[in-house]
C-alpha cells in the first residue's frame, strides 16, 4: 500500500507531462454527491458510458467540503489526470487557482466559464429548455395556472425559472405560475418531503403543472404530482419514467454527453479550452418525449413546440438569460 | 473521601480517550473489513494522508485551525452551562464580517485590515450570538433552540446577500469579487519559503497562530480573570451567582457574545486565508464539529487544541481514504468520524468507569506492599 | 412512652436481626470503617450516631450494596449474607430511607412506590394489585399517603413516608433510616417518630443514622456511638445521657450549651419597615414585617421552615426584589435602591450565610480557595492588572482553613468534597472574616457535627460582644434559644411574636410557629 502511495507522490514531479498511453480522465463531483438523480449522477453516467466504450477506467472524487475542491483538483492533476472534469458553478474558483498552478493539464469545468488557454468551460442554455417545457406546462394547463419549484435560490436556478415563466406566456399571457425556493442552504438540493409540500400548496393554489429544478427534491414534488393526479415536468435528465403518465416531460440537460465528450475529445486529442455553449441549436438542451409522457403531448402541442424550438435556434423568439439581464 | 477516591489525572485525560479511540477504530476497521477493504491499509492511508506526505500536515492543521475556534467557542459558551449550538452561524456571519473588511479595505495597510478583521469577524460572529443569548437571558428562550433557528437564519440571509448584493456582476456562482491580494493572509508554505524553508502548499495560513493564541486568551479570561470567574459561577451555579451579586443574564450574554466571536474567527481563516472571496457554505460544518471537538477537549483550551487536531486528521486522512481507496466513500469517512465522536462523547461512560477502577486501588495496593 | 415494654424484651433470645463483625474499608487514605462490629435486636430501633465523616454512612452504604467491605461479615436473623448491590440487601429484607430522596418528581405516589417492581407484563394488572398492597400498608403502619399524588406536589414529610413505603413495599423488615429529620419541621419531626414506633411495634426493626443527640435520647433502644471509623460504645439509651454520648461522639467534653452575658445593645444597625415580598409565583411571602437589629446583640428568628424567612433574609441582602416597605441599613434604604445590590450591601459591610451553603453558598464544583472569593471576587485583593491573584487568594484561604479548624486545610480540594461541617466554615470564614458591621445568619449548624456547632457558636458570640449586629434565622429552636438575645417568631410571613431571650420557653414559641399567633402574643406583650 504505501508503495504505491509513494510511488503517486514520486510521480507528482512528472504528473504533468504524463503521456497518453496511460490516459487517465478524472471527475470531481460537487457536494450533491455523484448519486444526486440529477446534476452530478448525469456527470456519473457520462464517465461511466466512457468508461464502459473505452474499457478506460476514471479517478473520481465527491467533495464534502469548500476546500477540498482546490484540493481535490489538485490532487487528480497532480496524479497525471489525462483530463479533469469539474461539476458545477461552485468549482470555478477552485479550476481557475488549479489551472494556473498545472497550465498543462486539461480541465473542463461544467456549467460555469473560467478563461483560461487550458480550460474548456462548458455552459448550457437551461433557459431556452426551460422556455419550451413552459410552454408545454402552459399547453397542458387546464387552469391557466402553472408551478415551478426551485432548489436554492441562486442565479442559475432563476435562470431556469425566467425562461419557463417566458415560455408560459409565450403560450398563454394570462398565465399564473407560482415560484417557490425549496432553500437556502445546499440541503435544498434533496429535501423530497419540503419540495413534495412546495408542489402540493401550489396544487392547492390552482396549479395543475409544475416544473421542479432543484435536483434530488424534484424526487418529492413529481411524487406530489403523481399523488394529487396533478401534472409534473422533470429537469436534466430524462426523468419521465418516473412516474408515467403524470411526467408531462422533462427539460433535459446532457451533461452526460458534456462529460462523455471532453473525456473522448481529451482522449483523441481533440479537446480545445474554450466556452462551449450548448442550447437547443446544440441540443446540449431540450424536453423529450418517450413512451412514457406520448398520451401527454399531444400531435398539436408537440407541432408547436417544434416551432417554437426551430424559431430559438433561428433567433426569431428572443428567450432572455437571467445572467445577461 | 471521594477526593482521594480519584484515578490518577493521566488516566483520566489520557488513557481514557485513548481507549475511546482505539475502541471507535476498531469498530471502524470491522466495517471496513465488511466491505472488503484491509482495515490496517485504510489506517495506514489515513495516517500518511494526514501527516506524512508533504502537503498533508498543512492540510490537517487548517482544518485544525477552524476546530479550535469553534470547539473554544462551544468551549467558551460551555462554561456558562449554556450549549451554543449555533457556531455554524456564528462563523457564518463572522465570515461576512471579514469579507466585508477584506472587500472594501483592499489597499489599507495589511497590519490594519487585519485587526479591522478580526475585530469584524468577532463583532458579526458575536452579534450573532447575542439575540439568541438576549433572548435567553431576558425571556428564557432556550439557547439551543434560537442558536439552532438561527444557523438557518445566517444561510438564508447569507444566500440573500451574495445572490443580491454582493455576487460579481454577469457572474453565474453567488460569489464576491476576490479581495484585493493585499488583504490576503499569508500562507504559511509562503511564510516559512520567505525564510528559505520550503513546505508543500497548503491553505495552512496564519490564522493558525491566531488559533493559538485565541486559546491562551481564552484559558487566561475563563480561569484567571473575575469576568471568567463570574461566568463560571453563573454555569455552575446560578443561585450562587445571585447570592455573590453575579448577574446571570449579564454573564449569559457576555459569554454567549464571546463564544459567537470566537467561531467568527472561522472566517479570519476561510475567507481571508484560504478563499478570499465571499462565497457560500464556507462553513462546511466547522461549527457543529466544534461541539463534539470542545466535550472530548472537555472544554480546556489544550484538550481542545488535542481534539481539533485529531479531527483535522480525520478530516484531512479521510479525504485521502476516499481519494484512493474507491470502495470507501465519503460516506464511510462520516462513518469513522462519527464513531469517534460516538465513542468518546456519547459512550464516554462505557469504559471510563472501568478503566478508573483499575488505578483507585492502585494506592492502597502500593503502600501495603512497602510495609511487609 | 410506650419503648420500655416493647422495645429491648421483644428481642428475647432471636437471633439479632443484622450483625456486622469486623467490617473494614479503606478509601485510598482513609480508614472510612475499622473493625466494626455491632448487633442490631429485632424488633428495636437502634441509633447510630457519630459526626459527620465519623464512618457511619459509609458502614450502612456497606449494609445496603453501594460499597464492599473490604473485610468483615454480615449476618442477617443469624445467617451469613453476601451483599453486592441494593437489591441484595432488599433480598434479605434490608430496606434503605436516603437523606435525599430518590423520587421521581413528576410521578405518582402509587408509581414511585412500584418503581423497578412493577409486576406483571402490562403495567395495568400489576398497578392495581400494587394499590391494594399500598392501601395495606398505608392502613398498617398508619403512613397515609394519597397514592394518586403527584411527588413533587407533597411537603418533604410525606415525600419520606413514600420512601418508608417504597422500602416496606419491597418487602423490608429493617429498615435503614440516613439523617431522616434534618429536612423535617418539628411536627413532622413528631409524626415521623410516631411512625417509626408503630413500626417497631409491629416487628420491624428500624436503623436510625444521626448525629442529633435529641433524636438519639426520644427514640431509640440502643445507640451504636461512632468516632473516626471505629466503634467506640455500644449502649443501651436508657443507661446514658446526652452528655455521655456527646463526649462519646467527640472525644472530649462538650459543651451543649453556650456560654454567654447578657447582650449590650447599642444603636439600630438594621431597620425593617413594612416589608413585603413577593416570590416568583406572585405569592406574597414576606407580610408586613417590622423589626430592627442593634449592634451588639443577636436577633432570632424562629419558625417552621417555609414560613417567608428564606424570602426575608434574600431580601435583606439584595437577592430579592422587595415589593414594598422599607429595608434602613446603616440609614441607606435598600429598598429604593437598585442594580447590584448584593455587591453593595456586601461592600457596605453587610455578611451574609446563607439558608443553603449546598445551593447558594458554595459553588460546589470549585475549588475551595475560589468558593473564598464569593461575592468578593471585584475586591482589589484579589486582582492585579486585571487578573485574579491566586497567591493572594489561596494563602488567605490557607489562613482561614487554619482558623476555623477546616479538615482538610487543603485550599485546592474542591467545595463540594468537604464535609457538611467543613463547608460552613468555609462560607462562614468568608462571611465572618471580612468583619462585617452587620451578619445574615441562615440555618449556620443544619447538617453540622457537635464540635463544629459549638465552634460556630462561639464565633457568633464573640462577633456580638465585638459590637456586631446579627440576625439569625433558624429552625432548630434549641440554636434560637441558646444563642439569641431576642427572639422573632415568623409564621405565614408574618412576625407573630416577639420575646427577650429570658422569657421564652420551647412550649410557648412552639404555639407561636404552629401558627396560635394572636391570642399567645397578647398574652406576651
Amino acid at each position: 500500500m504505501k508503495r504505491t502511495i509513494l510511488a503517486a507522490v514520486a510521480a507528482t514531479a512528472i504528473a504533468t507531462t504524463a503521456s497518453a498511453a496511460d490516459f487517465k480522465p478524472a471527475v470531481v463531483f460537487d457536494m450533491g454527491g455523484k448519486f444526486d438523480k440529477s446534476f452530478n449522477e448525469a456527470a456519473y453516467n457520462g464517465a461511466e458510458k466512457f468508461k464502459k466504450d473505452t474499457g478506460i477506467a476514471y479517478r473520481e472524487f465527491e467533495v464534502t467540503n469548500v476546500s477540498q475542491r482546490e484540493q481535490a483538483l489538485r490532487n487528480m492533476a497532480r496524479r497525471g489526470a489525462g483530463i479533469v472534469v469539474a461539476m458545477g458553478f461552485a468549482q470555478a474558483a477552485a479550476v481557475e487557482k488549479v489551472a494556473k498552478e498545472y497550465p498543462d493539464v486539461k480541465f473542463t469545468l461544467i456549467d460555469m466559464v473560467v478563461d483560461l488557454p487550458n480550460v474548456q468551460s462548458v455552459v448550457f442554455k437551461e433557459h431556452e429548455g426551460s422556455f419550451l417545457v413552459g410552454m408545454a406546462a402552459a399547453m397542458a394547463s387546464k387552469t391557466g395556472k402553472v408551478g415551478f419549484v426551485g432548489g436554492m435560490d441562486i442565479p442559475l436556478i432563476r435562470k431556469f425559472a425566467l425562461g419557463y415563466v417566458e415560455g408560459a406566456k409565450y403560450v398563454n399571457g394570462n398565465v399564473e405560475v407560482f415560484q417557490n425556493m425549496t432553500g437556502t442552504t445546499p440541503a435544498a438540493w434533496n429535501d423530497p418531503t419540503k419540495g413534495g409540500e412546495l408542489a402540493r400548496s401550489q396544487f392547492d393554489r390552482g396549479a395543475d403543472v409544475v416544473y421542479a429544478a432543484a435536483g434530488g427534491t424534484g424526487i418529492g414534488v413529481y411524487q406530489a404530482a403523481k399523488d394529487s393526479g396533478k401534472l409534473a415536468i422533470g429537469v436534466d435528465s430524462n426523468q419521465n419514467y418516473l412516474h408515467p403518465g403524470t411526467m408531462l416531460t422533462s427539460m433535459i440537460k446532457r451533461v452526460d454527453v458534456a462529460v462523455y465528450d471532453a473525456f473522448k475529445s481529451a482522449k483523441d486529442g481533440t479537446w480545445k479550452g474554450g466556452i462551449k455553449v450548448l442550447g437547443l441549436a446544440e441540443e446540449g438542451v431540450g424536453y423529450s418525449i418517450d413512451e412514457h409522457n406520448r398520451s401527454l403531448i399531444s400531435a398539436d402541442m408537440e407541432a408547436k413546440l417544434e416551432k417554437a424550438r426551430s424559431e430559438i435556434i433561428a433567433g426569431k423568439i428572443k428567450v432572455t438569460d437571467y445572467m445577461m439581464k | 473521601m471521594s477526593a482521594a477516591n480519584k484515578a490518577p489525572r493521566w488516566v483520566t485525560l489520557a488513557l481514557v480517550p485513548a481507549v475511546n479511540l482505539m475502541a471507535a477504530f476498531f469498530i471502524a476497521g470491522l466495517i471496513i473489513t465488511a466491505i472488503g477493504e484491509n482495515p490496517f491499509a485504510a489506517l495506514e492511508v489515513l495516517v500518511y494522508g494526514a501527516f506524512v506526505f508533504p502537503e498533508a500536515l498543512g492540510f490537517t492543521l487548517y482544518y485544525t485551525t477552524n476546530f479550535v475556534f469553534t470547539g473554544l467557542a462551544v468551549a467558551m459558551a460551555f462554561h456558562c452551562r449554556l450549549f451554543n449550538i449555533g457556531g455554524e452561524g456564528q462563523a457564518y456571519i463572522g465570515g461576512l464580517g471579514v469579507g466585508l473588511v477584506c472587500l472594501y479595505m483592499g489597499g489599507w495597510p495589511f497590519p490594519i485590515v487585519l485587526i479591522v478583521a478580526i475585530m469584524a469577524g468577532a463583532l458579526f460572529g458575536g452579534a450573532w450570538a447575542f439575540i439568541p443569548a438576549y433572548l435567553q437571558a431576558k425571556r428564557g428562550s432556550h439557547v439551543v433552540i434560537t442558536t439552532i433557528m438561527f444557523n438557518f437564519i445566517a444561510a438564508a440571509l447569507m444566500t440573500y446577500i451574495m445572490v443580491e448584493i454582493l455576487i460579481k456582476p454577469g457572474q453565474q456562482s453567488p460569489e464576491s469579487r476576490e479581495f484585493d491580494p493585499g488583504t490576503w493572509l499569508p500562507f504559511v508554505h509562503e511564510m516559512l519559503g520567505a525564510i528559505g524553508i520550503e513546505v508543500a502548499r497548503s491553505p495552512l495560513n496564519l490564522s493558525f497562530l491566531i488559533a493559538l493564541v485565541c486559546c491562551v486568551l481564552v484559558w487566561v479570561f475563563i480561569w484567571h480573570t473575575r469576568w471568567g470567574y463570574e461566568i463560571r459561577t453563573v454555569g455552575h451555579n446560578e443561585s450562587a451567582a445571585v447570592y455573590a451579586g453575579i448577574s446571570p443574564s449579564r454573564n449569559i450574554i457576555i459569554a454567549m457574545c464571546i463564544s459567537g466571536a470566537l467561531a467568527g474567527m472561522v472566517g479570519i481563516n476561510e475567507i481571508m486565508g484560504v478563499q478570499h472571496r465571499l462565497i457560500l457554505d464556507f462553513t462546511g460544518g466547522y461549527g457543529f464539529v466544534g461541539i463534539a471537538v470542545a466535550l472530548m477537549g472537555r472544554n480546556h483550551p489544550i484538550g481542545i487544541v488535542l481534539a481539533a487536531l485529531l479531527f483535522g486528521a480525520l478530516y484531512q486522512g479521510g479525504s485521502e481514504l476516499a481519494f484512493e481507496m474507491p470502495n470507501i466513500t465519503r460516506h464511510m469517512v462520516v462513518v469513522i468520524q462519527g464513531l469517534v465522536i460516538l465513542f468518546s462523547g456519547a459512550l464516554e461512560h462505557l469504559f471510563r468507569p472501568r478503566i478508573e477502577a483499575l488505578f483507585i486501588r492502585k494506592p492502597d495496593a502500593v503502600p501495603a506492599q512497602a510495609a511487609e | 412512652m410506650t419503648q420500655a415494654q416493647s422495645g429491648p424484651a421483644a428481642a428475647g433470645n432471636l437471633p439479632p436481626a443484622l450483625a456486622l463483625h469486623g467490617i473494614n474499608k479503606r478509601f485510598s487514605t482513609v480508614h472510612a470503617n475499622k473493625d466494626v462490629s455491632l448487633s442490631v435486636a429485632k424488633g428495636t430501633i437502634h441509633g447510630i450516631i457519630g459526626e459527620n465523616g465519623a464512618g457511619k454512612s459509609t458502614l450502612m452504604s456497606i449494609v445496603y450494596g453501594y460499597y464492599q467491605a473490604d473485610s468483615g461479615t454480615i449476618e442477617v436473623d443469624g445467617e451469613r449474607v453476601s451483599i453486592k448491590e441494593p437489591q441484595d440487601a432488599l433480598g434479605v429484607g434490608i430496606g434503605m430511607v436516603h437523606q435525599h430522596f430518590m423520587l421521581v418528581n413528576t410521578f405518582t405516589v402509587l408509581e414511585n412506590v412500584v418503581l423497578g417492581v412493577e409486576g406483571g407484563m402490562t403495567l395495568g394488572t400489576g398497578m392495581d394489585a400494587a394499590r391494594k398492597e399500598l392501601e395495606h400498608l398505608e392502613k398498617e403502619y398508619s403512613l397515609e399517603v394519597d397514592p394518586d399524588a403527584i411527588i413533587g406536589d407533597l411537603p418533604v414529610g410525606l415525600q419520606q413516608r413514600v420512601e418508608i413505603l417504597k422500602a416496606l413495599y419491597r418487602g423490608a423488615e429493617t429498615l435503614v433510616l440516613d439523617e431522616p429529620t434534618g429536612v423535617l419541621t418539628p411536627q413532622e419531626v413528631d409524626h415521623l417518630f410516631r411512625i417509626l414506633h408503630a413500626l417497631r411495634d409491629q416487628g420491624k426493626t428500624i436503623i436510625l443514622i444521626t448525629h442529633k443527640l435529641r433524636e438519639i435520647m426520644a427514640l431509640t433502644d440502643n445507640v451504636t456511638v461512632m468516632r473516626q471509623g471505629e466503634v467506640v460504645a455500644n449502649v443501651k439509651t436508657a443507661d446514658t445521657s446526652r452528655e455521655q454520648l456527646a463526649e462519646l461522639m467527640v472525644g472530649r467534653s462538650v459543651l451543649l450549651r453556650v456560654e454567654k452575658t447578657p447582650a449590650q445593645p447599642t444603636d439600630v444597625c438594621l431597620a425593617v419597615k413594612g416589608l413585603n415580598v413577593i416570590d416568583g409565583n406572585g405569592v406574597r411571602r414576606v407580610k408586613d414585617v417590622d423589626f430592627d437589629v442593634r449592634y451588639g446583640e443577636i436577633v432570632g428568628i424562629a419558625g417552621v421552615s417555609g414560613n417567608g424567612q428564606s424570602e426575608l433574609l434574600e431580601a435583606l441582602s439584595g437577592i430579592r426584589p422587595v415589593d414594598t416597605g422599607d429595608i434602613l441599613f446603616k440609614g441607606e434604604n435598600l429598598a429604593a435602591m437598585d442594580g447590584h445590590l448584593s455587591r453593595w450591601v456586601r461592600e457596605h459591610g453587610m455578611g451574609h450565610v446563607p439558608e443553603d451553603r449546598q445551593h447558594m453558598g458554595l459553588v460546589l464544583d470549585f475549588h475551595a480557595f475560589e468558593d473564598t472569593i464569593l461575592g468578593y471576587h471585584h475586591d482589589p485583593l484579589y486582582n492585579r492588572h486585571g487578573l485574579l491573584n491566586y497567591n493572594a487568594i489561596t494563602g488567605q484561604c490557607a489562613d482561614w482553613m487554619q482558623g476555623y479548624d477546616v479538615r482538610p486545610a487543603v485550599p485546592e480540594q474542591k467545595a463540594g468534597d468537604f464535609s457538611g461541617g467543613n463547608q460552613q466554615k468555609i462560607v462562614l470564614a468568608r462571611e465572618m472574616e471580612r468583619d462585617p458591621e452587620l451578619l445574615l445568619v441562615g440555618q449556620p449548624t443544619r447538617g453540622v457535627d457537635i464540635g463544629a456547632i459549638e465552634f460556630i457558636h462561639k464565633r457568633l458570640i464573640a462577633m456580638r460582644d465585638a459590637g456586631k449586629a446579627i440576625l439569625l434565622v433558624s429552625v432548630e429552636l434549641d440554636e434560637i434559644m441558646s444563642l439569641a438575645d431576642r427572639i422573632l417568631v415568623m409564621f405565614d410571613g408574618m412576625i407573630v411574636g416577639e420575646m427577650p431571650q429570658g422569657e421564652a420557653t420551647e412550649q410557648q414559641l412552639g404555639l407561636l410557629m404552629a401558627g396560635e399567633s394572636t391570642n399567645v402574643q397578647q398574652g406576651a406583650s
